[in-house]
């Protein structure tokens, strides 16, 4: 018995603050937030306050306020996952195949990660200014300049959901693309030279070596990267807050629109639109988890 | 091992509080820190740069004169015209930690945080201070919930107010110096402007910005008694009236720039200053503004916004005296100081607006200011929903919602019913 404990006591002492913390921090709170949605607490008034079960969320269904910030996130997800992907593949393929200064390369790419949003939300939000021709300024000047007029548009203020989305998504791509380079770029450094070799020996094509040999042994790189920017993309508050200010209808998504809820002490209210969130990053990232624990058990 | 968990409470909560302030504190007061120091009078303001910040140390210099036993510790949260302090603000009051007092708009934001229990009745303060006497009745009745009183105003601005230069109104042959007799006349005279070659005459921004349009428009359409009736039930949001305005509220916007959504007030202002456009309606603190940019009295006029004259649309900035806050006897000694005559002459000639008390000598005013004064003796007094004192702020928050909607796709019938249900919500 003795001898048990000593087996497994210091490593359940080494991990205890670690759950103690987690528990309450994450998972306590979580329950806490989930409580609290299930009551009529409206007002920062203290005191009991009545269970009335799942009221809030079909509130929040039928609210054209809430659907608006549902749709504007899903078009910002796809736009910017697509986007940070493509443009991260890009540039990893671009430094893989070996430019002189590669270094260089890499840290410019990878600089937007070291800007926190908000600051990079200040100045995307001067750059996506939606004054076109003589009065033009930011990205549309430029265009003006370099006499691109047809690329000159409103940005976020007109036109569809797609064109609104797609704008807040482009600082968004700018800032980790870079980053989604880095993980590509080690992914391409991991596989060993011998494949490339036994697939040039073999006489495949430049083209045939990186669609059948290399980017198959990128697959789970591509998977993280999709889990890692689709919950980024959930919890884009401050870029849109800086760019939009608060209470802008067409780029709403559910994180300001909790924050909105929150300043005026409707807390049932923003509790349930932050389980909604929560339940949207487990659809998400659930998946993920029961493939990576199948694959590990398989080795 | 309980006091090791809640010393790691403690700490990640010191973290946590350490990382608001700093996201906006340029004067770190340490917010709601420990009450070691029982003289301490933490007050908060969103009061951080500009006029707004030099009115809040000339307070402050008479409050170390007048209340020698206290020590102010300043509080102010940046940014955001005050919706991130609030944000603070509220989790403080949550907490149960709040400061020894905290500016709030006059009227009915103030519902809020009387509705939770959050702020005390001042009403005895006026008698021992003689602010009953000393504030116009009709301010007092505009404070008054339920008979009670729970703020004291530091001062007044006027929100329906337009700025004009008369340069560029001059290439359309109209006089700068008289406002048009009403909308519809402000229409055809911001018509004029546009066949005389300015392209954007109307300079507006965003947010509050195009409310405060908003607000001017139903005023002058719906007259004071109607327009004070949307706010407090009594007009219906669904009129005729209330469509036909919104609807010169929409050929409002067509004269005006197409960056309103990625500016803010002083960029619309400096749009009016450098000649691109022949107005803007903005707040009173323009003239600070102005001043402080050192704008020549010449380059720019004023009127009441077209067809509001002889009502005055009133903002206040207020304190309160919080439930269970540290230091009430302090707390006190520094609403003192905001009612007092010195106190709002300290404050309000820095700050560019008016004091509330209506014994005020206009002759230690700018120019502006002592126009404003004259209004606000004589002036109908109206309540300004985009500052907090005809709504709450849920219901402002609907309503710049659905505002910001209009402007991207203008559907009169859709902003109509949105801000009627906006008024529906508390």
């Amino acid at each position: 018995m003795h001898g048990r404990i000593r087996t497994w006591g210091p490593g359940a002492l080494v991990l205890l603050p670690t759950v103690l913390l987690l528990g309450y921090f994450v998972y306590g709170l979580i329950a806490w937030s989930f409580n609290t949605s299930l009551t009529d607490r409206h007002t920062a008034r203290k005191g009991p306050a009545n269970y009335v079960g799942f009221e809030n969320y079909g509130n929040l269904f039928t609210e054209e306020r809430f659907l608006n910030s549902l749709k504007n996130l899903g078009v910002l997800t796809v736009a910017f996952i697509v986007g940070t992907l493509i443009f991260g593949l890009l540039w990893a393929l671009l430094l893989e195949k070996g430019v002189p200064g590669e270094s260089v390369f890499r840290s410019i790419y990878l600089f937007p990660m070291a800007i926190s949003m908000i600051a990079s939300g200040v100045v995307w939000g001067w750059l996506l200014n939606p004054s076109q021709g003589e009065d033009a300024r930011g990205l549309n000047r430029l265009f003006e300049i370099l006499h691109l007029g047809f690329l000159e548009n409103a940005w976020w203020t007109a036109g569809s959901r797609w064109t609104t989305m797609l704008s807040i998504a482009l600082p968004a791509i700018w800032q980790l693309s870079g980053y989604i380079m880095a993980l590509f770029l080690a992914g391409f450094r991991g596989i060993p030279p011998e494949l490339r070799e036994a697939a040039r020996v073999d006489g495949a094509s430049e083209f045939k070596l990186y669609r059948h040999v290399l980017f198959p042994q990128l697959s789970p790189i591509a998977l993280s990267a999709l889990i890692i920017l689709g919950h980024m993309s959930l919890k884009l508050f401050d870029l849109i807050y800086a760019i939009t200010g608060p209470n802008q209808f067409r780029t709403e998504v559910p994180a300001v629109y909790m924050w909105n809820t929150l300043l005026r002490s409707d807390q049932a209210k923003a509790a349930a639109i932050a389980i909604v969130m929560l339940a949207v990053v487990a659809v998400l990232v659930i998946p993920y988890v029961a493939y990576t624990v199948r694959q590990e058990s398989k080795e | 091992m309980r006091g090791g968990l809640s010393k790691t409470l403690a700490l990640v909560g010191a973290a946590g509080l350490l990382a608001v302030s700093a996201c906006g504190n340029s004067d770190d007061g340490g917010g709601s820190g420990d009450a070691a120091a029982s003289k301490d009078v933490t007050v908060f303001t969103w009061w951080a740069d500009g006029g707004e910040k030099a009115g809040l140390d000339g307070m402050v210099s008479v409050f170390n004169t007048e209340c020698k036993d206290y020590k102010f510790v300043n509080s102010a949260v940046a940014g955001g015209a005050g919706s991130n302090a609030k944000q603070v603000l509220a989790n403080d009051l949550q907490a149960g930690k709040p400061p020894s007092t905290f500016q709030a708009h006059a009227g009915a934001e103030l519902r809020d945080y009387i509705n939770a229990g959050q702020v005390d009745d001042v009403s005895g303060l006026y008698k021992e201070f003689g602010l009953d006497k000393a504030f116009p009745q009709n301010l007092i009745d505009n404070l008054t919930v339920d008979g009670k009183i729970y703020s004291i105003p530091a001062n007044v601005h006027r929100a329906n107010v337009v700025w004009a230069n008369p340069t560029v109104l001059k290439k359309a042959s109209l006089d700068g110096t008289k406002a048009p007799a009403s909308i519809d006349a402000w229409i055809a005279d911001l018509t004029k402007l546009k066949a005389a070659g300015v392209t954007a005459p109307l300079a507006i921004s965003k947010g509050f910005a195009q409310e405060m349009l908003v607000e001017a428009v139903l005023l002058a359409e719906l007259g004071p008694d109607k327009f004070i009736g949307l706010w407090d039930g009594k007009t219906d949001w669904a009129g005729g009236d209330v469509t036909a305005a919104l609807n010169k509220y929409k050929t409002l916007l067509t004269f005006t720039n197409s960056d309103r959504e990625a500016i803010d007030w002083p960029d619309a202002l400096g749009y009016v200053n450098s000649g691109k456009a022949g107005y803007t309606l903005m707040g009173d603190w323009v003239a600070a503004q102005q001043l402080a940019d050192k704008v020549p009295d010449t380059a720019y006029t004023y009127w009441p916004s077209p067809g509001t004259a002889g009502n005055f649309q009133y903002l206040a900035d207020s304190f309160t005296l919080p439930t269970n806050g540290q230091n009430p006897e302090g707390a006190k000694c520094w609403l003192k100081v905001t009612g007092s005559a010195d106190g709002q002459k300290a404050f309000n000639t820095k700050k560019g607006s008016i004091p509330a008390r209506s014994d005020a000598n206009p002759a230690d005013y700018p120019k502006y200011q002592q126009v404003a004064m004259a209004d606000w003796k004589k002036d109908k007094i109206v309540p300004s929903c985009a500052h907090g004192a005809a709504c709450t702020l849920g219901q402002n928050n609907d309503i710049l919602s659905a505002i910001s909607q209009f402007s991207g796709s203008p559907d009169v019938a859709k902003l109509q019913s949105a801000l009627g249900a906006a008024m529906k919500t508390s």
